[in-house]
């Protein structure tokens, strides 16, 4: 498939990728799942969820969108929620800027293609074969399209488990979304010093849900995160 | 104007909203690689997107935590401590909920 790209793109590569993807099983089967489960709470038809899954295909986003979620929309709701998407998928720029050097000679089309299955299990995966000294394109290609099937798959089965408790407040699933966040949280720590954007977020994020309605607060506890980290550490 | 609104709050608006969602995500997908065929960001601009996920999470948790009140910080805290010692996101949602639900079933 040399002609196609590049650097080459073989079918062995793509069964390497998707056999790397197996270690982000779990964590995507849970999310994924958890989304699912929290959106039929949310009241979501299903081609909504899937439609959320299957095309913005970004968990945090998704979360958080919920969170914002309206039965009728207006103008302004949908530039909040575009807002919001934005902002938290700002960090997927951070993930192109890294992968740039692999993807800068291969046809647009191909990159284009490629970079909307990007997220941060593949690209770990991608980077490190690539650092490794691999380049088959393959294994890129073969871990993002798999996690994004199982995404797809598990949000599917999250829907159907979350309508069918009962009782969701019982199990405390109105509280889905929090608790699994504060599991994602804790990896993310890297001692004391680094978490001091998150305090700052915390803060700002409270205040400013106190002082104006709506969900500017995701953006300015956010914002407020990003400022405090390009004070920190000179 | 009223065209917008109404379509916005028609059938179509979640819809809209979806594909809204979708090509934003999207071009924040291809945006690094854009960018970076032009120019080099700044090691300061890296750090700052570094602390953004972890910052989004607590700006997201924060005002339902705290108007929710002990309970929730309860469950989160367990949440936390249980993720930390097994660093398995299913035992730690596991843990969250399972001391939620308990703490209300106990009738707080």
């Amino acid at each position: 498939m040399r002609f196609l790209s590049h650097h080459p793109l073989t079918l062995d590569g793509c069964r390497r990728g998707a056999r790397m993807s197996l270690a982000a099983f779990p964590g995507f089967i849970v999310f994924s799942m958890a989304f699912g489960a929290a959106a039929s709470q949310k009241g979501l038809t299903l081609g909504q969820v899937l439609g959320l899954s299957g095309f913005v295909y970004a968990g945090a986003s998704q979360m958080v969108g919920l969170e914002i979620w309206q039965q009728v929309w207006s103008p302004s709701t949908i530039l909040t929620i575009a807002t919001v998407t934005a902002v938290i998928n700002a960090r997927l720029i951070l993930l192109g800027v890294t992968v740039q050097p692999w993807l800068a000679r291969e046809p647009k089309p191909l990159s284009a293609v490629m970079l909307f299955f990007l997220v941060e299990a593949n690209w770990l995966y991608g980077t490190r074969y690539y650092q490794e000294g691999g380049r088959d394109l393959g294994v890129f290609i073969g871990s993002g399209l798999t996690l994004w099937l199982i995404w797809f798959l598990s949000t599917f089965m999250g829907y159907f488990a979350g309508a069918l408790v009962p009782e969701p407040r019982r199990f405390g699933l109105d509280f889905v979304m929090p608790v699994f966040f504060c599991c994602l949280l804790v990896p993310l720590w890297k001692g004391p010093r680094r978490a001091l954007p998150w305090l700052a977020a915390g803060v700002a994020s409270y205040l400013t849900h106190v002082l104006v309605p709506g969900y500017a607060f995701i953006i300015a506890g956010a914002l407020a995160g990003v400022v405090t980290g390009m004070i920190l550490d000179e | 104007m009223s065209d917008v609104h109404s379509l916005a709050a028609g059938p179509w608006g979640a819809a809209i909203t979806i594909l809204i969602m979708g090509i934003i995500t999207y071009l924040c997908r291809i945006g690094g690689v854009v960018l970076m065929s032009h120019i080099r960001l700044t090691p300061r601009a890296e750090r700052g997107l570094r602390a953004l996920p972890g910052s989004i999470i607590v700006a997201t948790i924060a005002p339902v935590t705290v108007d929710t009140g002990l309970t929730a910080f309860v469950s989160l805290a367990v949440t936390v401590i249980v993720m930390a010692l097994t660093r398995k996101e299913l035992i730690g949602l596991a843990a969250g909920l399972g001391t939620l639900s308990l703490i209300r079933a106990l009738g707080f």
